[in-house]
């Protein structure tokens, strides 16, 4: 036979490469949330004004503010299936360290929702007269922003995971937590926009997503644990 | 191996069962008997630690479960009501995770253990395409693969057909002639050929004229 031992890093790996393979086939939990993306930010020139100036003057919000949203939508993805299959109470009831593991689910999950966000963004911030040199400021924040909100909403979906509809009630939970990043992260467009430097708000989104790699995972496995009881 | 003291708990303000005591030996069989809503399934989890509404100890090894919790958990399998498999990967990619949350990997062991289980052929089929008592199998080769020497069992006969359920059974009393043990609830007539310890949780809430 040929048992072979795995670390911790092993087993990391193995839960992050689930991770991506369940959401690959289930294609709907990725398009879905990028397809509101889409469509969400395209109702605001036709609801408001097509005018090129007015666009450009709400795009980076609009960009960041629908951005946001569906990263809460595609949340839902995160540990629905786990917990009705029961693979969650086996990942709890595992002797590895459920800190790492919530880690690498969450990045798996970004890696596959919230990284197709980032790479659309710039074509949608075309579509509302995004300024040339606003483009920059706008991709590293959400490069830097979305793992963060990935993070808070996973430990809203811990939360709500046991409820049967939880989407709105994820959404009162979480949105509050979130708006340090949408401040910071508009704020850096706003800046580059003015001509200042927006370095200073990088490393502020990069505390906040440091903040949220270490503590995050606490708060999701002590919400999972409250959910599985 | 695993013994509780004086163990209470109760859920919306009914006691399910309190003062109990009893020790788990490597190499016995238990099974918690009691009829629907005694608390069979909230005792399992429970001594599994996915439950922590109760009062009272669990000691693993003679250490409460609290200061031994990584040893308890590399000892103990679980086997709940759902069947920890995801349905959009395969027999084999479920089997694959289950191993390295466990702390191993062995393709050879999984593709046996499927083999065991009658799955031959099936390890690259979703299992969503699978019939229930397929799916069952599949949660079940995890027994042939779990190097915990406690198997906790919630149900484990359902959606099974007779040759499964023998073949469950030989593979119970297997477990305790190595030394293992197991503690199950079901409400299938057992035949094992090994000693059955009970608890009865009807019994203990003083609910036999009940059932009479």
């Amino acid at each position: 036979m040929s048992r072979q031992t795995l670390g911790v890093w092993g087993s990391l790996r193995a839960t992050f490469g689930r991770e991506l393979l369940i959401l690959w086939r289930s294609p709907g939990d990725i398009v879905n949330p990028l397809m509101f993306f889409v469509i969400a930010v395209s109702l605001f020139p036709l609801g408001g004004d097509a005018d090129p100036t007015y666009l450009s003057g709400i795009a980076a919000g609009v960009v960041w503010v629908t951005a946001l949203l569906a990263v809460m939508l595609s949340m839902e993805s995160l540990f629905r299936s786990d917990y009705e299959d029961g693979s969650l109470e086996q990942l709890l009831l595992s002797p590895q360290p459920l800190y790492f593991h919530l880690l690498a689910k969450v990045a798996g999950h970004w890696l596959m929702t919230g990284l197709p966000l980032v790479i659309l963004s710039p074509l949608l911030a075309m579509m509302l007269a995004l300024p040339d040199e606003a483009y920059t400021p706008l991709i590293i924040g959400l490069l830097v922003g979305t793992p963060t909100l990935n993070l808070i909403g996973a430990i809203g979906m811990a939360l709500t995971v046991g409820l049967a509809r939880s989407g709105l009630l994820l959404a009162v939970l979480v949105l509050p937590l979130s708006i340090p990043v949408l401040v910071f992260g508009t704020g850096m467009v706003q800046a580059a926009l003015a001509g200042l430097p927006y370095t200073g708000l990088v490393a502020l989104l990069g505390a906040l997503l440091v903040l949220a790699l270490s503590l995050a995972p606490l708060a999701i496995g002590a919400a999972l644990r409250i959910s599985v009881n | 191996m695993l013994s509780v003291s004086a163990l209470h708990c109760e859920r919306d303000e009914r006691v399910l069962f309190t003062n109990l005591d009893f020790a788990i030996a490597p190499g016995e069989v238990w099974q918690v008997q009691g009829q629907n809503g005694s608390g069979k399934t909230t005792l399992l989890r429970i001594l599994c630690g996915l439950n922590h509404d109760y009062s009272g100890d669990i000691f693993w090894q003679g250490e409460p479960v609290q200061r031994v919790s990584e040893e308890f958990r590399a000892g103990v399998f679980y086997l709940g009501h759902s069947p920890a498999i995801n349905k959009a990967l395969t027999p084999l990619q479920n089997l694959r995770w289950f191993c390295a949350v466990t702390g191993f990997s062995d393709d050879a062991a999984i593709e046996a253990a499927l083999a065991a289980q009658g799955l031959r052929g099936y390890e690259d089929v979703p299992c969503r395409n699978l019939s229930a008592g397929q799916q069952r199998r599949v949660s079940l080769a995890r027994l042939n693969l779990s190097p915990a020497s406690l198997w906790i069992l919630d149900e484990p006969f359902t959606a099974l057909d007779r040759h499964a359920v023998a073949a469950l059974e030989k593979q119970v009393a297997a477990k305790a002639r190595a030394g293992g043990s197991v503690l199950l609830t079901t409400h299938h007539q057992l035949q094992l050929d090994w000693e059955l310890k009970r608890i009865d949780l009807d019994a203990l809430a003083g609910r036999r004229e009940l059932r009479a």
